[in-house]
Protein backbone atom coordinates (compact mmCIF):
# COMPACT_ATOMS: atom_id res chain seq x y z
CA UNK A 1 0.00 0.00 0.00
CA UNK A 2 1.35 2.91 -1.20
CA UNK A 3 0.58 5.66 1.53
CA UNK A 4 1.81 9.25 1.15
CA UNK A 5 4.28 10.85 4.21
CA UNK A 6 1.38 12.97 5.70
CA UNK A 7 -0.90 9.59 6.11
CA UNK A 8 2.13 7.70 7.84
CA UNK A 9 2.81 11.13 9.88
CA UNK A 10 -1.03 10.87 10.77
CA UNK A 11 -1.18 7.23 11.60
CA UNK A 12 1.90 6.90 13.29
CA UNK A 13 1.64 10.03 15.44
CA UNK A 14 -2.64 10.55 15.07
CA UNK A 15 -3.67 13.95 16.46
CA UNK A 16 -6.97 14.39 19.20
CA UNK A 17 -7.02 10.78 20.39
CA UNK A 18 -9.50 10.22 23.24
CA UNK A 19 -13.18 11.19 24.23
CA UNK A 20 -14.43 14.04 25.38
CA UNK A 21 -16.75 12.69 28.97
CA UNK A 22 -19.18 15.92 28.33
CA UNK A 23 -18.41 16.30 25.06
CA UNK A 24 -21.61 18.83 23.28
CA UNK A 25 -21.58 16.56 20.51
CA UNK A 26 -21.04 12.65 19.44
CA UNK A 27 -20.93 11.15 16.21
CA UNK A 28 -20.53 7.12 15.32
CA UNK A 29 -19.96 6.10 12.00
CA UNK A 30 -19.45 2.41 10.94
CA UNK A 31 -17.91 1.68 7.53
CA UNK A 32 -20.11 -0.21 5.62
CA UNK A 33 -17.45 -1.16 2.89
CA UNK A 34 -15.07 -2.98 5.32
CA UNK A 35 -17.02 -2.81 8.84
CA UNK A 36 -14.77 -0.51 10.33
CA UNK A 37 -15.99 2.10 12.83
CA UNK A 38 -14.70 5.91 14.18
CA UNK A 39 -16.50 8.02 16.67
CA UNK A 40 -15.82 11.87 17.21
CA UNK A 41 -16.29 13.78 20.23
CA UNK A 42 -16.86 17.43 20.04
CA UNK A 43 -16.94 20.60 22.53
CA UNK A 44 -18.53 24.06 21.48
CA UNK A 45 -18.64 27.20 22.05
CA UNK A 46 -20.12 30.19 20.56
CA UNK A 47 -20.82 28.09 17.66
CA UNK A 48 -17.05 27.09 17.51
CA UNK A 49 -15.54 23.63 17.93
CA UNK A 50 -13.14 24.57 20.65
CA UNK A 51 -12.06 20.87 21.43
CA UNK A 52 -12.24 17.61 18.90
CA UNK A 53 -11.21 14.21 19.62
CA UNK A 54 -11.63 10.32 18.18
CA UNK A 55 -11.30 7.15 18.33
CA UNK A 56 -11.19 4.80 15.45
CA UNK A 57 -11.39 0.98 15.03
CA UNK A 58 -9.73 0.70 11.20
CA UNK A 59 -7.11 0.49 8.65
CA UNK A 60 -4.06 3.02 8.83
CA UNK A 61 -6.10 4.91 6.20
CA UNK A 62 -9.37 5.64 8.59
CA UNK A 63 -6.90 6.28 11.21
CA UNK A 64 -4.83 8.93 9.23
CA UNK A 65 -8.06 10.56 8.31
CA UNK A 66 -9.93 11.15 11.64
CA UNK A 67 -6.53 12.56 12.92
CA UNK A 68 -7.00 14.85 10.17
CA UNK A 69 -10.17 16.11 10.38
CA UNK A 70 -10.18 16.87 14.04
CA UNK A 71 -7.38 18.47 13.27
CA UNK A 72 -8.81 20.86 10.18
CA UNK A 73 -12.11 20.65 12.37
CA UNK A 74 -10.49 21.95 15.48
CA UNK A 75 -11.21 26.30 15.47
CA UNK A 76 -13.70 26.14 12.78
CA UNK A 77 -17.25 27.25 12.64
CA UNK A 78 -19.71 24.45 12.65
CA UNK A 79 -21.36 25.51 9.50
CA UNK A 80 -17.18 25.44 8.47
CA UNK A 81 -16.81 22.09 9.69
CA UNK A 82 -20.53 20.80 8.25
CA UNK A 83 -18.81 21.58 4.61
CA UNK A 84 -15.63 20.11 4.85
CA UNK A 85 -15.62 17.11 2.56
CA UNK A 86 -13.68 14.06 2.73
CA UNK A 87 -11.92 15.34 0.06
CA UNK A 88 -10.79 18.03 1.94
CA UNK A 89 -9.55 15.38 4.11
CA UNK A 90 -7.88 13.52 1.79
CA UNK A 91 -6.43 16.44 -0.29
CA UNK A 92 -5.02 18.01 3.30
CA UNK A 93 -3.53 14.18 3.30
CA UNK A 94 -1.64 14.38 0.02
CA UNK A 95 -4.31 12.23 -1.24
CA UNK A 96 -5.12 8.29 -0.48
CA UNK A 97 -5.23 4.87 -2.36
CA UNK A 98 -8.02 4.87 -4.34
CA UNK A 99 -9.11 1.49 -2.97
CA UNK A 100 -9.00 3.60 0.57
CA UNK A 101 -10.86 6.27 -0.29
CA UNK A 102 -14.01 5.49 1.71
CA UNK A 103 -12.29 5.22 4.68
CA UNK A 104 -12.13 8.98 4.43
CA UNK A 105 -15.73 8.74 4.51
CA UNK A 106 -15.57 7.52 7.89
CA UNK A 107 -13.61 10.21 9.37
CA UNK A 108 -15.83 13.58 7.55
CA UNK A 109 -19.23 11.27 8.55
CA UNK A 110 -18.36 10.92 11.73
CA UNK A 111 -17.21 14.80 12.31
CA UNK A 112 -21.05 15.76 10.67
CA UNK A 113 -22.73 13.34 12.94
CA UNK A 114 -21.25 14.84 15.73
CA UNK A 115 -21.83 18.49 14.42
CA UNK A 116 -25.55 17.61 13.89
CA UNK A 117 -25.75 15.60 17.24
CA UNK A 118 -24.79 19.19 19.12
CA UNK A 119 -26.89 20.78 16.79
CA UNK A 120 -30.07 18.93 17.70
CA UNK A 121 -29.43 19.44 22.01
CA UNK B 1 16.71 -0.57 10.48
CA UNK B 2 16.87 -4.43 11.57
CA UNK B 3 14.09 -6.08 9.37
CA UNK B 4 12.70 -9.28 10.46
CA UNK B 5 11.04 -11.34 7.71
CA UNK B 6 8.11 -13.05 9.31
CA UNK B 7 6.11 -13.66 6.11
CA UNK B 8 7.62 -16.87 5.34
CA UNK B 9 4.14 -18.58 3.97
CA UNK B 10 3.62 -15.27 0.92
CA UNK B 11 7.49 -16.50 -0.30
CA UNK B 12 10.84 -17.04 1.20
CA UNK B 13 14.35 -16.09 0.18
CA UNK B 14 16.47 -18.23 -2.33
CA UNK B 15 18.75 -20.58 -0.22
CA UNK B 16 22.36 -19.18 -1.10
CA UNK B 17 22.89 -23.15 -1.59
CA UNK B 18 20.38 -23.01 -4.12
CA UNK B 19 21.88 -19.84 -6.01
CA UNK B 20 25.08 -21.60 -5.98
CA UNK B 21 23.85 -24.55 -7.56
CA UNK B 22 21.47 -22.91 -10.39
CA UNK B 23 24.24 -20.03 -11.46
CA UNK B 24 26.07 -22.50 -13.75
CA UNK B 25 22.64 -23.56 -15.88
CA UNK B 26 22.40 -19.95 -17.01
CA UNK B 27 25.55 -19.06 -18.58
CA UNK B 28 27.59 -22.58 -19.29
CA UNK B 29 24.96 -25.65 -18.99
CA UNK B 30 22.47 -23.37 -20.98
CA UNK B 31 21.20 -26.18 -23.96
CA UNK B 32 17.27 -26.84 -24.73
CA UNK B 33 16.76 -30.14 -23.33
CA UNK B 34 14.69 -31.39 -26.41
CA UNK B 35 18.39 -30.75 -28.78
CA UNK B 36 19.91 -33.63 -29.62
CA UNK B 37 23.74 -32.37 -29.36
CA UNK B 38 25.67 -32.42 -25.98
CA UNK B 39 24.45 -28.90 -24.54
CA UNK B 40 20.99 -30.50 -25.18
CA UNK B 41 21.93 -33.35 -23.36
CA UNK B 42 23.44 -31.73 -20.39
CA UNK B 43 20.27 -29.76 -20.31
CA UNK B 44 18.51 -32.94 -20.05
CA UNK B 45 20.43 -34.81 -17.75
CA UNK B 46 20.45 -31.63 -15.28
CA UNK B 47 16.49 -31.97 -15.77
CA UNK B 48 16.24 -35.84 -15.47
CA UNK B 49 18.13 -35.59 -12.01
CA UNK B 50 15.92 -32.71 -11.06
CA UNK B 51 12.76 -34.71 -11.64
CA UNK B 52 14.10 -37.87 -9.95
CA UNK B 53 15.03 -35.65 -6.80
CA UNK B 54 11.32 -33.62 -6.51
CA UNK B 55 9.94 -37.81 -7.39
CA UNK B 56 11.93 -38.81 -3.94
CA UNK B 57 10.57 -36.32 -2.11
CA UNK B 58 7.24 -37.25 -2.55
CA UNK B 59 7.96 -41.02 -2.70
CA UNK B 60 6.08 -40.96 -6.35
CA UNK B 61 8.38 -42.24 -9.69
CA UNK B 62 10.17 -39.65 -11.71
CA UNK B 63 7.92 -40.05 -14.57
CA UNK B 64 5.38 -38.88 -12.43
CA UNK B 65 6.40 -35.26 -11.76
CA UNK B 66 5.99 -32.85 -14.14
CA UNK B 67 7.20 -29.27 -14.01
CA UNK B 68 4.84 -26.04 -14.15
CA UNK B 69 5.78 -22.43 -13.69
CA UNK B 70 4.18 -22.94 -9.87
CA UNK B 71 1.54 -24.06 -7.39
CA UNK B 72 -1.33 -21.96 -9.35
CA UNK B 73 -0.56 -23.37 -12.29
CA UNK B 74 -0.38 -27.00 -11.08
CA UNK B 75 -3.59 -26.32 -9.09
CA UNK B 76 -4.89 -25.34 -12.70
CA UNK B 77 -3.55 -28.53 -14.48
CA UNK B 78 -4.90 -30.71 -11.89
CA UNK B 79 -8.79 -29.29 -11.82
CA UNK B 80 -9.02 -28.01 -15.48
CA UNK B 81 -6.86 -31.37 -16.85
CA UNK B 82 -9.40 -34.48 -15.04
CA UNK B 83 -12.37 -32.90 -17.66
CA UNK B 84 -15.91 -32.35 -16.76
CA UNK B 85 -17.77 -33.66 -14.18
CA UNK B 86 -18.52 -33.01 -10.42
CA UNK B 87 -15.89 -31.81 -8.10
CA UNK B 88 -15.89 -31.99 -4.24
CA UNK B 89 -13.06 -29.19 -2.16
CA UNK B 90 -13.09 -27.27 0.79
CA UNK B 91 -14.07 -23.77 1.29
CA UNK B 92 -10.75 -23.14 2.50
CA UNK B 93 -8.62 -23.43 -0.15
CA UNK B 94 -6.17 -21.50 -1.86
CA UNK B 95 -7.87 -18.50 -4.38
CA UNK B 96 -5.70 -21.00 -7.10
CA UNK B 97 -8.20 -23.83 -6.72
CA UNK B 98 -11.40 -21.35 -5.51
CA UNK B 99 -11.10 -19.53 -8.78
CA UNK B 100 -10.45 -22.26 -10.89
CA UNK B 101 -13.32 -23.81 -9.41
CA UNK B 102 -15.62 -21.00 -10.36
CA UNK B 103 -14.16 -20.74 -14.05
CA UNK B 104 -15.04 -24.61 -13.84
CA UNK B 105 -18.56 -23.97 -12.70
CA UNK B 106 -18.98 -21.41 -15.55
CA UNK B 107 -18.16 -24.03 -17.80
CA UNK B 108 -21.12 -25.96 -16.47
CA UNK B 109 -19.25 -28.25 -14.01
CA UNK B 110 -20.42 -28.81 -10.46
CA UNK B 111 -18.41 -28.09 -7.53
CA UNK B 112 -19.07 -28.87 -3.58
CA UNK B 113 -17.38 -26.89 -1.22
CA UNK B 114 -17.57 -29.36 1.88
CA UNK B 115 -17.34 -26.57 5.20
CA UNK B 116 -14.42 -26.66 7.76
CA UNK B 117 -14.79 -27.16 11.60
CA UNK B 118 -14.22 -23.82 13.98
CA UNK B 119 -10.62 -25.31 13.79
CA UNK B 120 -10.08 -25.25 10.22
CA UNK B 121 -10.29 -29.58 10.15
CA UNK B 122 -12.59 -31.14 6.84
CA UNK B 123 -14.71 -34.12 7.88
CA UNK B 124 -13.77 -36.80 5.73
CA UNK B 125 -17.20 -38.19 6.24
CA UNK B 126 -18.28 -34.43 4.63
CA UNK B 127 -16.18 -34.94 1.39
CA UNK B 128 -17.63 -38.97 1.26
CA UNK B 129 -21.32 -38.09 1.66
CA UNK B 130 -20.82 -35.41 -1.18
CA UNK B 131 -19.48 -38.32 -3.94
CA UNK B 132 -22.26 -38.60 -6.50
CA UNK B 133 -22.04 -40.69 -9.48
CA UNK B 134 -20.35 -37.94 -11.24
CA UNK B 135 -17.59 -37.03 -9.21
CA UNK B 136 -14.65 -36.89 -11.34
CA UNK B 137 -12.24 -35.23 -8.24
CA UNK B 138 -11.32 -34.18 -4.38
CA UNK B 139 -9.39 -31.55 -4.01
CA UNK B 140 -8.63 -31.05 -0.63
CA UNK B 141 -5.03 -28.97 0.19
CA UNK B 142 -2.68 -30.72 2.56
CA UNK B 143 -1.73 -27.39 4.81
CA UNK B 144 -4.09 -24.38 4.50
CA UNK B 145 -1.86 -20.73 3.94
CA UNK B 146 -3.42 -18.84 6.59
CA UNK B 147 -3.79 -20.66 9.22
CA UNK B 148 -2.05 -23.79 8.82
CA UNK B 149 -4.28 -26.38 9.95
CA UNK B 150 -3.45 -29.93 7.93
CA UNK B 151 -6.08 -31.94 6.72
CA UNK B 152 -6.38 -35.52 6.94
CA UNK B 153 -5.65 -36.45 3.75
CA UNK B 154 -4.87 -39.85 3.87
CA UNK B 155 -8.49 -40.73 4.83
CA UNK B 156 -9.37 -38.27 2.19
CA UNK B 157 -7.33 -40.47 -0.03
CA UNK B 158 -8.39 -43.49 1.18
CA UNK B 159 -12.04 -42.39 0.48
CA UNK B 160 -11.48 -41.37 -2.97
CA UNK B 161 -9.67 -44.61 -3.77
CA UNK B 162 -12.40 -46.46 -2.40
CA UNK B 163 -15.07 -44.45 -4.85
CA UNK B 164 -12.46 -45.04 -7.53
CA UNK B 165 -12.50 -41.04 -7.75
CA UNK B 166 -8.85 -38.86 -8.07
CA UNK B 167 -7.29 -37.42 -5.52
CA UNK B 168 -5.56 -34.32 -5.79
CA UNK B 169 -3.97 -31.88 -2.48
CA UNK B 170 -2.62 -28.92 -3.06
CA UNK B 171 0.72 -28.98 -0.63
CA UNK B 172 2.26 -25.83 -1.92
CA UNK B 173 2.53 -24.86 2.11
CA UNK B 174 3.14 -28.40 4.06
CA UNK B 175 5.94 -29.41 1.06
CA UNK B 176 9.31 -29.41 3.58
CA UNK B 177 7.02 -28.83 6.64
CA UNK B 178 5.57 -32.37 6.98
CA UNK B 179 5.93 -35.48 5.59
CA UNK B 180 4.39 -36.36 2.29
CA UNK B 181 4.31 -40.17 0.79
CA UNK B 182 1.68 -40.10 -2.26
CA UNK B 183 1.50 -43.90 -1.81
CA UNK B 184 0.66 -43.84 1.82
CA UNK B 185 -1.69 -41.17 1.53
CA UNK B 186 -3.50 -42.59 -1.87
CA UNK B 187 -2.45 -39.47 -3.08
CA UNK B 188 -3.38 -38.69 -7.72
CA UNK B 189 -2.36 -35.69 -7.86
CA UNK B 190 -0.40 -32.92 -5.40
CA UNK B 191 0.75 -29.48 -6.28
CA UNK B 192 4.02 -28.03 -4.62
CA UNK B 193 5.57 -24.72 -5.75
CA UNK B 194 9.62 -23.70 -4.92
CA UNK B 195 9.32 -20.35 -4.01
CA UNK B 196 7.77 -21.66 -0.57
CA UNK B 197 10.68 -23.88 0.11
CA UNK B 198 13.78 -21.57 -0.27
CA UNK B 199 13.90 -22.11 -4.01
CA UNK B 200 13.48 -19.71 -6.75
CA UNK B 201 10.14 -18.26 -7.84
CA UNK B 202 7.94 -19.29 -11.02
CA UNK B 203 8.83 -23.18 -10.74
CA UNK B 204 6.49 -25.98 -9.41
CA UNK B 205 4.96 -29.40 -10.12
CA UNK B 206 2.43 -31.45 -10.38
CA UNK B 207 2.22 -35.32 -9.14
CA UNK B 208 0.34 -36.73 -11.85
CA UNK B 209 -0.56 -40.45 -10.70
CA UNK B 210 0.95 -42.90 -13.46
CA UNK B 211 -1.98 -43.90 -15.13
CA UNK B 212 -4.45 -40.98 -13.80
CA UNK B 213 -5.78 -39.26 -17.32
CA UNK B 214 -4.91 -35.59 -17.05
CA UNK B 215 -5.25 -33.47 -20.01
CA UNK B 216 -2.20 -30.78 -20.76
CA UNK B 217 -3.01 -27.16 -20.72
CA UNK B 218 -0.39 -26.03 -22.88
CA UNK B 219 -0.14 -27.62 -26.44
CA UNK B 220 3.22 -27.30 -28.39
CA UNK B 221 6.40 -29.27 -28.53
CA UNK B 222 5.42 -31.99 -26.32
CA UNK B 223 7.78 -31.22 -23.68
CA UNK B 224 7.17 -32.39 -19.73
CA UNK B 225 6.02 -36.29 -21.14
CA UNK B 226 3.20 -34.28 -23.35
CA UNK B 227 1.61 -32.75 -20.39
CA UNK B 228 3.37 -28.97 -20.59
CA UNK B 229 4.71 -27.96 -23.22
CA UNK B 230 7.31 -25.04 -23.19
CA UNK B 231 11.18 -25.08 -23.28
CA UNK B 232 11.87 -25.83 -19.96
CA UNK B 233 13.33 -24.00 -17.08
CA UNK B 234 16.60 -25.77 -16.65
CA UNK B 235 18.09 -22.84 -13.63
CA UNK B 236 14.74 -22.95 -12.10
CA UNK B 237 13.91 -26.70 -12.22
CA UNK B 238 17.35 -27.38 -10.67
CA UNK B 239 16.87 -24.68 -7.93
CA UNK B 240 13.59 -25.86 -6.97
CA UNK B 241 15.48 -29.73 -7.15
CA UNK B 242 18.16 -28.33 -4.83
CA UNK B 243 15.13 -26.57 -2.68
CA UNK B 244 13.96 -29.45 -2.29
CA UNK B 245 16.05 -31.91 -1.07
CA UNK B 246 17.78 -29.52 1.45
CA UNK B 247 14.16 -29.46 2.46
CA UNK B 248 14.24 -33.15 2.74
CA UNK B 249 17.93 -33.49 4.62
CA UNK B 250 16.83 -30.66 6.86
CA UNK B 251 13.66 -31.60 7.77
CA UNK B 252 14.05 -32.44 11.58
CA UNK B 253 16.22 -29.65 12.43
CA UNK B 254 14.14 -27.35 10.31
CA UNK B 255 11.00 -28.67 12.75
CA UNK B 256 12.60 -28.54 15.72
CA UNK B 257 13.76 -25.02 14.78
CA UNK B 258 10.60 -23.51 13.60
CA UNK B 259 8.45 -25.37 16.42
CA UNK B 260 10.40 -24.28 19.05
CA UNK B 261 10.37 -20.43 17.64
CA UNK B 262 6.11 -21.15 16.87
CA UNK B 263 5.65 -21.94 20.32
CA UNK B 264 7.64 -19.14 21.66
CA UNK B 265 5.72 -16.65 19.99
CA UNK B 266 2.80 -17.86 20.72
CA UNK B 267 3.12 -19.02 24.24
CA UNK B 268 4.68 -15.10 24.60
CA UNK B 269 1.86 -12.66 22.72
CA UNK B 270 -0.55 -14.75 25.12
CA UNK B 271 1.61 -14.14 28.12
CA UNK B 272 1.94 -10.25 27.06
CA UNK B 273 -1.38 -9.22 25.84
CA UNK B 274 -5.03 -10.08 26.39
CA UNK B 275 -7.49 -11.11 24.90
CA UNK B 276 -5.71 -12.66 22.02
CA UNK B 277 -7.12 -16.07 20.61
CA UNK B 278 -4.94 -18.23 18.04
CA UNK B 279 -6.41 -19.30 15.02
CA UNK B 280 -6.90 -22.38 13.70
CA UNK B 281 -6.12 -25.96 15.17
CA UNK B 282 -4.25 -26.10 18.40
CA UNK B 283 -1.91 -29.28 17.12
CA UNK B 284 -1.93 -30.31 13.64
CA UNK B 285 -0.90 -27.04 11.99
CA UNK B 286 2.31 -26.54 10.50
CA UNK B 287 5.09 -26.06 12.62
CA UNK B 288 6.25 -21.90 11.23
CA UNK B 289 2.93 -20.81 11.62
CA UNK B 290 1.20 -18.49 14.55
CA UNK B 291 -1.95 -16.67 13.25
CA UNK B 292 -3.06 -14.86 16.05
CA UNK B 293 -6.64 -12.57 16.71
CA UNK B 294 -5.99 -9.09 18.37
CA UNK B 295 -9.75 -8.23 19.91
CA UNK B 296 -10.42 -4.50 19.61
CA UNK B 297 -8.03 -3.68 16.81
CA UNK B 298 -7.73 -3.54 12.74
CA UNK B 299 -5.25 -5.77 11.34
CA UNK B 300 -3.83 -3.50 8.36
CA UNK B 301 -3.11 -0.69 11.08
CA UNK B 302 -1.09 -3.77 13.12
CA UNK B 303 0.55 -4.54 10.34
CA UNK B 304 1.92 -1.60 9.53
CA UNK B 305 2.99 -0.56 12.86
CA UNK B 306 4.94 -3.29 12.85
CA UNK B 307 5.91 -2.58 9.47
CA UNK B 308 7.48 0.62 11.09
CA UNK B 309 9.26 -1.62 13.23
CA UNK B 310 11.07 -3.81 10.13
CA UNK B 311 8.60 -6.72 11.36
CA UNK B 312 6.38 -8.23 8.03
CA UNK B 313 3.89 -10.08 8.93
CA UNK B 314 -0.10 -10.46 6.83
CA UNK B 315 -3.62 -10.01 8.06
CA UNK B 316 -6.83 -11.49 6.90
CA UNK B 317 -8.79 -8.14 7.70
CA UNK B 318 -11.08 -6.36 5.14
CA UNK B 319 -9.46 -3.31 5.18
CA UNK B 320 -6.01 -4.96 3.68
CA UNK B 321 -7.82 -6.73 0.50
CA UNK B 322 -8.76 -4.53 -2.45
CA UNK B 323 -12.33 -6.30 -2.40
CA UNK B 324 -12.73 -5.47 0.86
CA UNK B 325 -13.50 -9.03 2.05
CA UNK B 326 -12.40 -10.56 5.46
CA UNK B 327 -10.20 -13.61 4.77
CA UNK B 328 -12.61 -16.39 3.61
CA UNK B 329 -10.73 -18.87 5.54
CA UNK B 330 -11.52 -17.23 8.63
CA UNK B 331 -14.92 -16.52 7.78
CA UNK B 332 -15.35 -20.18 7.12
CA UNK B 333 -13.68 -21.36 10.85
CA UNK B 334 -16.86 -18.63 11.98
CA UNK B 335 -15.35 -16.35 13.01
CA UNK B 336 -17.27 -12.80 12.59
CA UNK B 337 -15.73 -10.19 10.55
CA UNK B 338 -15.18 -7.39 13.13
CA UNK B 339 -12.65 -10.41 14.61
CA UNK B 340 -11.21 -11.33 11.83
CA UNK B 341 -10.38 -7.69 11.41
CA UNK B 342 -7.21 -7.81 14.08
CA UNK B 343 -6.51 -11.02 13.04
CA UNK B 344 -2.54 -11.39 11.63
CA UNK B 345 -0.73 -14.09 10.14
CA UNK B 346 3.25 -14.89 11.87
CA UNK B 347 4.57 -17.13 8.95
CA UNK B 348 8.28 -18.14 10.27
CA UNK B 349 11.53 -19.57 8.28
CA UNK B 350 14.81 -21.35 8.58
CA UNK B 351 16.73 -18.50 8.88
CA UNK B 352 14.67 -16.46 11.91
CA UNK B 353 16.52 -16.44 15.46
CA UNK B 354 14.95 -16.47 19.29
CA UNK B 355 16.10 -13.10 19.69
CA UNK B 356 14.33 -11.86 16.48
CA UNK B 357 11.48 -13.42 18.50
CA UNK B 358 12.22 -11.60 21.65
CA UNK B 359 12.14 -8.44 19.64
CA UNK B 360 8.50 -9.15 18.00
CA UNK B 361 7.55 -9.83 21.86
CA UNK B 362 8.79 -6.70 23.26
CA UNK B 363 7.11 -4.15 20.58
CA UNK B 364 3.85 -6.10 20.14
CA UNK B 365 2.22 -5.30 23.07
CA UNK B 366 3.21 -1.54 22.85
CA UNK B 367 1.79 -1.47 19.79
CA UNK B 368 -1.72 -3.43 20.87
CA UNK B 369 -1.71 -1.35 23.53
CA UNK B 370 -1.83 2.22 21.69
CA UNK B 371 -4.23 0.83 18.64
CA UNK B 372 -6.66 -0.53 21.56
CA UNK B 373 -6.39 2.87 23.57
CA UNK B 374 -7.42 4.69 20.34
CA UNK B 375 -10.46 2.06 19.30
CA UNK B 376 -13.54 2.54 19.88
CA UNK B 377 -14.71 -1.51 20.72
CA UNK B 378 -12.33 -2.12 23.47
CA UNK B 379 -13.60 -1.46 26.74
CA UNK B 380 -17.20 -2.02 26.04
C1 LIG C 1 -1.86 -23.17 -0.69
C2 LIG C 1 -1.31 -22.46 -1.89
N1 LIG C 1 -1.63 -22.88 -3.11
C3 LIG C 1 -1.15 -22.28 -4.22
C4 LIG C 1 -0.32 -21.18 -4.14
C5 LIG C 1 0.19 -20.54 -5.40
O1 LIG C 1 1.51 -20.90 -5.65
P1 LIG C 1 2.40 -20.05 -6.68
O2 LIG C 1 2.65 -18.73 -6.04
O3 LIG C 1 3.65 -20.85 -6.84
O4 LIG C 1 1.62 -19.95 -7.95
C6 LIG C 1 0.04 -20.71 -2.88
C7 LIG C 1 0.93 -19.52 -2.75
O5 LIG C 1 0.51 -18.44 -2.36
C8 LIG C 1 -0.47 -21.35 -1.72
O6 LIG C 1 -0.17 -20.91 -0.50
S1 LIG D 1 -11.30 1.49 7.48
FE1 LIG D 1 -11.38 -0.48 6.61
S2 LIG D 1 -10.34 -0.20 4.78
FE2 LIG D 1 -10.05 1.68 5.79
Amino acid sequence: MDYSEKVMDHFANPRNIGEIPDADGVGTVGNPACGDTTTVYIKVSDGRITDIKFKTFGCAAAIATASMATELALGKTLDEALAMSRNDVADALDGLPDVKMHCSNLAADALHAAIEDCLAK
Amino acid sequence: MKRIYLDHAATTAVDREVVQTMMPYFTETYGNASSLHSFGRDAKNALDAGRRTVADALGAQANEIIFTSGGTESDNLALKGVGKGHIITSSIEHPAILNTCKYLTDLGCEVTYVPVDSEGMVDPGDVESAITDDTVLISVMHANNEIGTIQPISEIGSIAKDHGILFHTDAVQSFGKTEIDVQKMNIDLLSVSSHKIYGPKGVGALYIRKGAKIKPLMHGGGHELGMRASTENIPGIVGFAKAASLATERFESDTRHLTGLKDMLIAGVMDSIDDVILNGHPTERLPNNANLRFAFVEGESLLMHLDMKGIAVSTGSACSSASLDPSHVLLALGIAPEDIHGSIRFTLGRGNTESEIKYVLEVLPEIVGKLRAMSPLAGR
